[in-house]
This record gives C-alpha cells, sequence and structure tokens, in this order.
C-alpha cells in the first residue's frame, strides 16, 4: 500500500500551488481557482488519515463532504460577486479594482 | 439521541430558522413600497426569540450534544444573545437605507449570517465550526456587495470574498492537519489526545499558525487586516456596523474556545504569539486610523485597533481573561453598533461620510451629536461609559497574568485612540458649516434610528454604570472553559 507520507505530501504540494496561485494571479476567477485547489487538497487530506486511521470513525469523510459542498457554495457566490463587479468595472483583474485604498 | 436539552441547545437557532420562514412568506405580501417592514418583522422576531431563550432555553451544566457538535453552556448562551441583539439592533437600522431596506433578501441574508454565529459560539467540533464559519461568512459576503449600482460596494464584497476565502482555506488545511493527527475532530478530546500524544512542538505551532490565519481574518487583527477598512468603507453602512461588531465577536468567541480548550498544554506559546499579534494590532490600527477623513475607514481602523484590546484579554489565559473578554465584546457591540447606526443615520441626510461635513452636527440635531459623544468616549475608553470598564478588567487580566509591558502598550494606544475620536467631535461640537444656518438644515431621525440607537445609547450606559451583573454573567461564561 502507498505510505500515507505520499498522500500528505501530494496535498501540500496541492495546497502549496493553490495558496501560490491565490497570491500571484491577478485575474479574480484564476485566484478563485486557486482556492479551490487548496480546499481539493484538504480533501485530500482528510480522506487520507481517515484511511490510514480510525476507519469505523467517519469524521474524515463525512468532514471532506461537508468541505466540497461549501467549496460549491462559496464558488456560486463568488463567481456572482465577480459579475457584479464585471458588470461595474469591465474587468476582472484584481490589482484594477482599486477604488478604495488605505 | 435527540431529546428536549438537544431541542432547548439550539432553540435560539431554531426560533431564528422560524423567523426567516415567516419573513419568506409574509414578504411577498407586503406591496414594493411597505417592504421595509420586513424590518420590523425581523427585529421583532429576533427580540422575542431573545426572550424565549432567556425564560426557557438557559444552560444548565456544561453539556455536549447532537453526537458532540454543540457544546451548550454559558459561554456559547452568552454569545448568542448578544448576537440576536445585534442582528435586531442591524435590521432596525437596515430598514431606512434606501437601496437596502426594501429588499427582503437582505434581512433574509442577516439571519443566516447570524445562525452560523450562534452556532460559532456554540460548536465543539472542528466540523461544526467550518461549517458554521462558512454559514457566517458566505451571506456576509453576499451583503457586503448587496448594492449592485454603487461600485464601492460590488468592490467591498469582491475583496471580502476574495480575503475570506483564501483565509478560510488556510485554516481548513489546519484542521485537516488537527485531524489527522489527533484523530479526532472533536474540541473537547484534542486536548487529551494533543496532551499525550508524541506532538512537538513546531507541529502544534505549525498547525496554531494556520488556524490564526483563519481566524485572525474573522477578528481582523494585523496582518490579516488588509480587508477591513475597504469592505467596511464599501459596504452598506448597516452591514459594515454587523460586520465589525457581531462577527468579529463570534471570531473571538471560536477564539477563546478553540484554543482555550484545546491547546492549554501549548499555552506558553501561543499566548507569546497572541502578545505580539496584540501589540502590532492595537499600534498599526491606532496609527493609521489618526490620517483618516472618512468616518467609515476610521471606524474600521479604530475597530482593528479594539481587537488587539481584546486580545490582551485572550493573552492572559485565566478565568479572569476570558470574562474580560466576553465583556470587552458585549460593551464594544453596543458602543461599535451605535457609531455605525449614527453614522449612517447622518450619511442618508447629508449624503456623505467625510469628516469635514459633520461640522455643526450639534446644531442640526443635538440629541444624535449627544449620542455620537456617548459611542465615541466609549469607544476612547472613557468613563461612565462601557467602553472604559471593559478596558479596565482586559487591562487587569494582563497585569494579573504578568503581561505589564503588553498593558503599558494597551494604555499608550488607548491615548492614541482619544485622539482621533475627539477629532471627530471637534468637527461635530466646535465647527460650524461653512456660510449656512444650522437650524435650516436639520439632520431628522426616522422611528427605527431613533428606536434603534437609544436603546443602544442607553446600553452603552448601563453596561459603564451598573456593569456587576454584566460582569458576573461574563464570568460564568467564562468558568465553562476552565
Amino acid at each position: 500500500m502507498v505510505p500515507l507520507s505520499w498522500y500528505l505530501i501530494l496535498s501540500a504540494g496541492l495546497f502549496s500551488i493553490g495558496l501560490f496561485g491565490v497570491l500571484t494571479r491577478r485575474n479574480a476567477v484564476a485566484i478563485l481557482l486557486g482556492v479551490e485547489l487548496m480546499l481539493n487538497s484538504v480533501n485530500v487530506n482528510l480522506a487520507a488519515f481517515w484511511r490510514y486511521g480510525d476507519v469505523t470513525q467517519m469524521a474524515g469523510q463525512v468532514f471532506a463532504i461537508i468541505v466540497f459542498a461549501v467549496a460549491a457554495a462559496e464558488v456560486a457566490v463568488g463567481l456572482a460577486l465577480v459579475i457584479s463587479v464585471y458588470r461595474k468595472r469591465n474587468t476582472v483583474i484584481a490589482d484594477d479594482i482599486d477604488l478604495m485604498k488605505w | 439521541m435527540f431529546n428536549s436539552t438537544t431541542f432547548l441547545a439550539i432553540l435560539p437557532e431554531i426560533l431564528i430558522l422560524v423567523v426567516a420562514m415567516l419573513i419568506l412568506v409574509a414578504e411577498p405580501f407586503w406591496k414594493a413600497e411597505q417592504r421595509r417592514n420586513v424590518g420590523w418583522l425581523t427585529a421583532g422576531g429576533l427580540f422575542a426569540v431573545m426572550i424565549i431563550s432567556l425564560l426557557f432555553g438557559r444552560p444548565g451544566d456544561p453539556i455536549t450534544v447532537l453526537g458532540g457538535m454543540v457544546r451548550f453552556d454559558w459561554l456559547g448562551f452568552f454569545f448568542k444573545m448578544l448576537f440576536l441583539f445585534a442582528g435586531a439592533a442591524t435590521s432596525l437600522l437596515l430598514m431606512d437605507n434606501d437601496r437596502v431596506g426594501h429588499r427582503g433578501e437582505a434581512y433574509l441574508l442577516l439571519l443566516a449570517s447570524l445562525l452560523g454565529m450562534d452556532l460559532m459560539a456554540a460548536s465543539a467540533d472542528l466540523v461544526m465550526l467550518y461549517l458554521a464559519i462558512e454559514t457566517t461568512s458566505i451571506p456576509l459576503y453576499i451583503l457586503s456587495g448587496f448594492m449592485l449600482a454603487d461600485e464601492h460596494s460590488t468592490e467591498a464584497g469582491f475583496k471580502y470574498l476574495l480575503f475570506g476565502a483564501m483565509s478560510s482555506a488556510v485554516m481548513l488545511y489546519g484542521f485537516s492537519l488537527l485531524f489527522g493527527f489527533a484523530g479526532t475532530t472533536n474540541i473537547y478530546e484534542l486536548k487529551t489526545v494533543l496532551a499525550a500524544g508524541p506532538n512537538t512542538l513546531v507541529m502544534v505551532l505549525g498547525i496554531i499558525f494556520l488556524l490564526l490565519v483563519g481566524l485572525g481574518f474573522k477578528v481582523s487583527v494585523v496582518p490579516f487586516h488588509f480587508w477591513a477598512p475597504d469592505v467596511y468603507q464599501g459596504a452598506p453602512t448597516p452591514v459594515a456596523g454587523f460586520l465589525s461588531t457581531a462577527s468579529k465577536a463570534a471570531g473571538f468567541a471560536v477564539l477563546t474556545r478553540l484554543f482555550f480548550v484545546a491547546f492549554p498544554g501549548f499555552s506558553q506559546s501561543w499566548t507569546l504569539i497572541f502578545a505580539v499579534i496584540a501589540t502590532v494590532t492595537m499600534t498599526v490600527g491606532n496609527l493609521l486610523a489618526l490620517p483618516q477623513t472618512n468616518v467609515k475607514r476610521l471606524l474600521a481602523y479604530s475597530s482593528i485597533a479594539h481587537a488587539g484590546y481584546v486580545m490582551i484579554g485572550v493573552v492572559s489565559f485565566s478565568v479572569l481573561g476570558a470574562a474580560s473578554v466576553v465583556f470587552y465584546l458585549a460593551a464594544y457591540i453596543v458602543t461599535n453598533l451605535l457609531a455605525f447606526g449614527i453614522v449612517m443615520a447622518v450619511s442618508r441626510i447629508i449624503g456623505s461620510d467625510d469628516v469635514k461635513d459633520y461640522s455643526g452636527l450639534s446644531r442640526r440635531n443635538p440629541g444624535l451629536a449627544l449620542m455620537m459623544l456617548a459611542a465615541f468616549l466609549s469607544l476612547a475608553g472613557m468613563p461612565p461609559f462601557g467602553g472604559f470598564v471593559a478596558k479596565v478588567f482586559v487591562f487587569a487580566a494582563g497585569v494579573q497574568a504578568g503581561y505589564v509591558w503588553l498593558v503599558i502598550v494597551g494604555i499608550l494606544n488607548s491615548i492614541i485612540g482619544v485622539y482621533y475620536y475627539l477629532n471627530v467631535m471637534k468637527y461635530v461640537y466646535l465647527f460650524r458649516m461653512p456660510n449656512e444656518d444650522e437650524e435650516k438644515h436639520p439632520v431628522p431621525l426616522t422611528r427605527p434610528y431613533t428606536i434603534a440607537l437609544v436603546i443602544l445609547a442607553l446600553g452603552v450606559i448601563l453596561v459603564g454604570t451598573l456593569f456587576a451583573p454584566w460582569f458576573s454573567w461574563s464570568d460564568m461564561a467564562a468558568m465553562n472553559l476552565f
């Protein structure tokens, strides 16, 4: 069986790529994609920890299901807000949405 | 499994849901121009929820219900009552906001986030906690960007969402690691597992850092505060008031419960981290508030600074510390809601949030100016208002725990605070409107504003003068943590 650490390295890698995307990408949709990657890395973590831990305990699986349910809700609201900004400003580049500073 | 105690434990949440459904049913029957009456329904409903919960839903000895998801104790209960109060006041203040108040969805979203906050204060499990935090946040993202025709509001919603989604994802990664290393998601079991297991300090500190990103965002401490001024300025003012009070208090409810209950064995390390965060937060918040000319931005930076003061109570890691956190938040909720309510009532008439446009307000509406004085003096920490007693308790807890240097930093910061709060009052009381007769430009208050503001002003004075009962309740709540 593949050792647990491989899964954790995979999820840490996914998380880092997602965080890097969130912090460096300028397009709002790409930022949301980065957030999705981070949430999915959490799911990999939860599923792996559940499988290698106490399999009779449901917490890990339930947590993962709740995470992707919430992620779906968050992305729906997120895209709605991006569209509302796009309608007003005709851009989804985060750097250009800077009406308020300091 | 589902007995009467379970029912009582989530009684406020069930009743909030009932109010929400009432709104959904009642709203279509009102004509478009009467839709603001939904605000009366919401405020009245939440007030009724408060009364019913206080009469029938009081907790006894702390117990955990719903399969370990929800903790039924005084800490959660006290916070729930605070949130319900804040929600009722906010819905009154929403009513006469011309672009939000006549939309039933706004009240519904407010109730949804209120439901999330109640569960945040009571959750005893990481799964529940994450769900509650997101139930709170997602409606607030929408509410911040609610005014679709306003560039500032859409931008506020957009920024709040991007920051919020990122920081909650980071926190969630911390939750998953915590679950992995401890093998349980229950906060109360984490304590024993973490104490027994071969967990290195580095690992736990790493997890604590990940958790702090998410919770620090919710309570807006430096360095996770960047969103706060922009969102407060852009969002509809009642929503900004709600964000800066109830949402922040919910964050602190989680912060105290999680760290006091799950990580007592590592308190040496995390109290030091919190002490540094508190210092930076107070200083940055207060210094950046100094040059602000927009009242909402000024209140945003002031609310960052206040998060720093509350942190002193968390740093103390004692019963007095936890009690002072609860008390501070109670005083802060009434005070800051009053401040935002006044900003709202004024900007509705004068159409501006600029400090300069507050000139001569004391002649345009003396009562409103007096309430503003009470709110700002309370924020500055002057007796006989709530903010003063709250600061005394927080500083006392800090001294008791041996963090004298931190308390000195706090006191110095309060002095900086007095300057910019009184600076606003200078415009209100000493300056006149240029070349105008103030009597001809009154600032009238509508009935919902009058009711909400008078209740909040009385609250500010009541918390500051008759503080013994409030403090004993806070103390009772704090005892549940140890």
